[in-house]
């Protein structure tokens, strides 16, 4: 911090901002890209882990075996579908009372924005059943949340019945300290939100729906579930949520160690898990992996009906059956254990899950990225813009003084009375080595914070030497042309604000400049500042702000040729040699 | 919610082994019941009640010797001159809905302390009765500590009974009495138990394999006649418990003692004078018989029970004959023709509580109040008690009912006082016939000091049920009953009038979420947040008040100094 208070040292802080400020920009961008593709090596992915204790260790025993019973489920519900044309919600309220649950239904309907895609209309409309597992000898309290959305076709039939089976099998097991909500939508993410909605007694959509009869206390944790077909190869899982939000790591540690116990083939963002993180091949397939998360979350879109979970801080997933065409073939038992697994340990738990990390980038099922490593790239790349402001705001600074100088004066760069001119000037010019530091100026002892703030009451013109030494004792020397500060106070005339009026008005007080300090006309300097101008306006935030900063940048450090203003001899400037 | 209501089983038949002094009558009686509802549900309730009633002034004799009557509790009452005392454990919620309106009006966990004074037994008992003339003597006040009384109970009934801070009383509460309504979360672990008579019953993992179990010891005096010149102690345990149908009977609502129990009923207890099972046969429909019970029972009793006329079968284990056909008695019910699966009949009065709103900043607590008569609108008293934390803002509270705002003809409000006592909100609401009334009153989640956390914060903070109390019209007239003549029973039914009947309904509890630091890492926390503060405050205020100055370089060096110090002596300005 005692570099930002020495003059000296800042002086020297700014100028290497804005002298190395391209090089720093490009170095700053590659360096988070180059972080962010290093993301996926295992120094800097680490293995998932079970933070929560009470999910700690497997030690559940799946005895869920109603794999017939659900295909056969699933089949009514497939057939009273396709007769009723809807959701058979008179048949599931049925089946789920003859399990044993407590049934109620809730009744939606939404105006939709614009048409729907299949049937094109605006009016949607539909019901949600549900049925409550009570838990014994507890008060409903907490609960969990088994959901499958049905769409307007006929899938998701075998989820469907595979929910019925689970409610049938959970029903007859005593060791519930949860409730446990079995929830079937219609209209996908529709329902699935209505009913959450009217769950929470909130009304964020407009959302037209009946209260809820039975509620079961805060959920802890929801499944969301989606199945077409009797036999899977493999489980994909989704975590992205709306607007990005992601449920708690442990929940998905969760799914990983019961796809590993039951031997299920899991996949993330349908990408298998690579195996070997050691060779190239492991990591570049977590990189494909992991930008499609990203690319995910970017979206900003719910990739399931968990995703609407989240809002309400129910940590979520859904697990989508995928059928394709692998030899090896799981049936619905398989996918049951698992379920069975996870809503056992998720019963267990004392607290909302809260250990592990919220936000996190999984370049695999078993290998995460924490934020804490993440966030580094993503700081890299937030860099570029901070360096590109300051740099502005340096320029902006000193373009600001040229701004207000004109004050009460008709045009902004009217040559000056030589009278008043000298009158003014020629004292300044006899404190030139000091750096116009006169302690008996008012204008400089202040000066360092607001130069030109105390000089607006002055008359317009007057005061250029002591500007540009102030400025420059201040802020940023200029790069180009007024590089040892008060040597040259005339060559700071050209930076005003009419490119044209800037090089007449330059004129002249260089001209001043000249006859105070013999030898110092500049006239190379005085061009290289109008190519620099127009940055300004370019500035301000556009479509591409970054690359266009960039180009710019490059651009200009290559056109203006003054180099050498850094140089360590104060009274010969480079700009000045070339000048002559 | 296994955890948050641990193991508890609480029965204090400490019926001590004192010795058999037949010298002199005995001054005390033990009645045993165990009665069995089916439920509407299909579910079985059973509810045993003991009842040790002893003839005997415990707190103006010095008395040592103890028969039938605890010890403990006795010394209880004689020390801290107690006038009552009720205390209710319950792990499970009463499912109004769907079993009907609760026999034992306990919610998850009650306690009251009562130092009401002495209740005419010829009065109704009804826990809403507040007959309180005021006690002829002044007696030793019980300790004005409110943690005395909770660790008293504790050491004596092994419970864990937490109260964050003051208990408070309703105001339509007599006056003089101390009470914590209702502490929404303990744990309590006890076990005594003789294996006799109608206990024998009483099997553990049976016990905790039902849905709904709660357990209470009501301790209160009753007048000996009625003049009240002289009175007695009566100490009533009772337990209620309900079958899982789905569980037990394998789905089939057929029901046996020893399917519910595993056991089976041998001897009458040699304690008691009285031991009977009483079990509703009640017949739904009017028609014909849906049930039958085996072995059939020799005598009936009926009565009007929560508005409706019910019917019992009585089983006396005295009688000799009842056991000794076939050394045990296996009591089972069938269903003649099976309900089928159909929602169950929704009692008159049902209530629904929830925490709606998302987020960590407020919320808003939500009570619906269904009233399903079809044509007969009743009044409700609504108690709340709503902890500290929670800082309720009354002026939302609204009460809406068929659409139409529904204005209370009576509210008291007590505010609460951070870490003092919880918020107190008492309502009488109008409940109009058919309708679903809606209270509900915003809140906003305080920041609590990060002691005060329990140790698992995340888990939430329960909120207590709120209590409804209502006289419900009934479908029957019912008759004033003699109350020492009547079955055990008929005291859990208190009954105020001929037209209407009282009952006291617990909502859910709640559990909030408040907002809750990052327990996990306070080191880090703390170590980074004062490096921060350390590094960065002290430069920052340097540089943001400072007033910095130039600094003339010093150029010349030795020879211009040199000529400053000259120039000086002549009186020129330096250069």
């Amino acid at each position: 911090m005692g570099l930002l208070s020495d003059p000296v040292r800042r002086r020297a802080l700014a100028r290497l901002v804005l002298r190395l400020n391209a090089p720093l920009c490009v170095l700053s961008y590659v360096a988070g890209i180059a972080w962010f593709l290093a993301l996926v090596f295992p120094p800097l992915t680490q293995r998932t882990y079970m933070s929560e204790n009470a999910m700690g260790s497997t030690m559940v025993e799946e005895q869920f075996a109603g794999g017939d019973r659900a295909r056969a489920f699933a089949r009514d519900f497939a057939a009273h579908r396709k007769k009723s044309g809807a959701l058979p919600v008179a048949w599931l309220e049925r089946t789920m009372r003859s399990v044993g649950l407590e049934v109620y239904t809730q009744s939606f309907s939404r105006k939709l924005p614009f048409p729907d895609e299949t049937h094109e209309r605006y009016m949607v409309s539909g019901t949600n059943v549900y049925g409550i597992l009570r838990a014994p000898r507890a008060a409903s309290t907490e609960s969990l949340v088994l959901t499958v959305p049905c769409g307007s076709d006929s899938t998701n039939s075998q989820a469907v019945g595979l929910l019925l089976a689970l409610a049938a099998h959970f029903r007859g097991q005593i060791y519930w300290a949860k409730d446990i909500v079995f929830l079937v939508t219609e209209h996908d993410l529709l329902g699935t939100e209505a009913w959450l909605e009217a769950y929470h007694d909130v009304n964020v959509t407009g959302m037209q729906s009946s209260p809820l009869q039975g509620r079961a206390g805060a959920i802890q944790a929801a499944v969301a579930l989606e199945l077409s077909s009797d036999v899977v190869t493999s489980l994909d899982v989704a975590v992205e949520g709306l607007n990005g939000q992601l449920p708690n790591l442990d929940l998905l540690n969760l799914f990983q160690t019961f796809c590993q116990k039951g031997g299920l083939l899991c996949t993330l963002q349908g990408k298998l898990q690579p195996e070997d993180w050691t060779s190239l091949d492991g990591p570049l397939q977590g990189l494909q992996t992991l930008l499609l998360m990203v690319l995910r979350q970017a979206s900003g879109r719910p990739h399931g009906s968990h995703g609407l979970f989240l809002r309400y801080r129910v940590e979520a997933l859904t697990l989508r059956g995928i059928n394709s065409f692998r030899q090896y073939k799981y049936d619905l038992v398989a996918v049951g254990k698992a379920l069975e697994g996870m809503f056992r340990k998720l019963n267990h738990l004392l607290e909302r899950l809260h250990q592990s990390f919220f936000l996190y980038l999984l370049p695999g099922l078993s290998r995460f990225v924490s934020i804490g490593l993440y966030m580094p790239a993503v700081g890299f790349l937030l860099l570029v813009l901070g360096l590109k402001a300051l740099e502005l705001w340096m320029q902006l600074h000193e373009a600001g003084m040229g701004l207000e100088e004109p004050g009460g004066a008709p045009g902004p760069s009217v040559p000056l009375p030589p009278s008043q001119g000298g009158k003014h000037t020629g004292p300044r010019q006899g404190l030139d080595g000091t750096e116009a530091g006169s302690p008996d100026l008012p204008s400089t002892a202040a000066g360092l914070h607001r130069p030109h703030q105390l000089l607006t009451g002055l008359p317009a013109g007057h005061h250029h030497g002591a500007h540009c030494c102030a400025c420059q004792a201040s802020w940023a020397p200029d790069p180009l042309c007024c590089p040892a500060g008060a040597d040259q106070p005339g060559s700071h005339a050209p930076w005003q604000p009419v490119p044209v009026a800037g090089a007449a008005g330059g004129a002249t007080v260089t001209g001043r400049g000249l006859a105070a300090l013999p030898g110092s006309a500049s006239p190379g300097c005085a061009g290289a500042p109008h190519l620099r101008r127009p940055a300004l306006p370019t500035a301000v935030p556009g479509p591409l702000p970054l690359l266009a900063a960039f180009l710019e940048c490059a651009l200009l450090e290559v056109r203006s040729a003054c180099p050498g203003w850094d140089r360590d001899s104060p009274r010969t400037p480079f700009c000045l040699l070339l000048g002559k | 919610m296994a955890a948050a209501m641990p193991l508890a089983l609480l029965v204090l038949l400490l019926l001590g082994p004192g010795g058999w002094c037949l010298a002199e009558p005995p001054r005390d009686s033990l009645r045993e019941e165990l009665v069995i509802t089916p439920l509407p549900s299909g579910d079985v309730a059973a509810t045993f009640q003991f009842r040790t009633r002893w003839d005997s002034e415990l707190q103006r004799e010095g008395v040592s010797h103890y028969r039938l009557f605890p010890k403990a509790l006795g010394q209880l009452i004689s020390k801290y001159s107690l006038r009552e005392l009720h205390l209710s454990f319950t792990q499970g919620f009463w499912r109004t809905r769907y079993w009907g309106p609760p026999f034992l009006q306990a919610p998850s966990v009650w306690i009251n302390l009562g130092r009401s004074s002495v209740m005419s037994s010829q009065g109704s008992s009804a826990p809403l009765s507040t007959s309180s003339t005021p006690p002829t003597q002044s007696l030793p006040l019980p300790p004005s500590n409110p943690w005395v009384w909770p660790m008293t109970l504790t050491t004596t009934f092994c419970a864990m009974l937490c109260c964050r801070g003051r208990w408070s009383a309703p105001k339509t509460s007599p006056p003089g009495r101390s009470s914590c309504p209702v502490v929404p979360r303990a744990s309590l672990i006890s076990f005594h138990l003789l294996q006799a008579g109608l206990s024998v019953l009483l099997k553990a993992d049976r016990l905790f394999h039902t849905s709904y179990h709660s357990q209470a010891v009501h301790i209160r005096p009753v007048c000996r006649n009625a003049r009240c010149t002289s009175i007695s102690w009566e100490l009533r345990q009772t337990l209620s418990v309900v079958f899982d149908a789905f569980i037990t009977g394998q789905g089939k609502k057929d029901w046996s003692l020893f399917r519910m129990f595993s056991r089976t009923l041998t001897e009458p207890c040699p304690l008691a004078s009285e031991s009977r099972v009483y079990v509703d046969i009640t017949t739904y429909n009017q028609d014909n018989e849906t049930l039958e019970v085996h072995p059939p029972p020799t005598t009936t009793y009926q009565d009007v029970i929560l508005g409706t006329r019910k019917t019992y079968a009585i089983y006396d284990l005295l009688d000799t004959a009842m056991i000794n056909n076939s050394r045990n008695l296996n009591i089972q019910l069938k269903w003649k023709r099976p309900p089928e699966n159909e929602a169950p009949p929704v009692p008159f009065l049902h209530a629904q509580r929830y925490v709606s709103g998302y987020g960590l900043q407020k919320g808003e607590l939500s009570t619906l109040l269904y009233n399903t008569h079809p044509y007969r609108a009743f009044p409700v008293l609504l108690l709340d008690t709503v902890p500290w934390y929670l800082r309720l803002y009354v002026h939302t509270l609204t009460i809406t009912s068929k659409g139409k705002e529904n204005k209370p003809s009576y509210i008291h409000y007590q505010p609460a006082q951070d870490r003092l006592q919880p918020h107190l909100l008492e309502m009488l609401i109008q409940l109009p016939a058919n309708s679903v009334t809606k209270v509900s009153i915003q809140f906003e989640r305080a920041l609590l000091k990060w002691t005060e956390y329990t140790p698992d914060p995340n888990h939430g903070f329960y909120v207590s049920p709120s209590v409804l109390s209502a006289l419900v019209p009934s479908m029957v007239a019912a008759k004033p009953v003699d109350w020492e003549e009547s079955p055990l029973f008929n005291s859990l039914f208190p009954v105020s009038d001929g037209s209407n009947y009282f009952v006291r309904l617990y909502t859910e509890p709640l559990l909030v979420n408040l907002p809750t630091p990052d327990f996990s890492m306070p080191y880090n926390v703390i170590c980074l947040t004062c490096t921060v503060v350390a590094v960065c405050y002290g430069s920052f205020y340097n540089l943001l008040t400072r007033t910095f100055h130039i600094e003339e370089p010093r150029t010349g060096g030795l020879a211009k100094r040199l000529a400053n110090l000259i120039r000086r002596a002549r009186g020129v300005p330096p250069l």
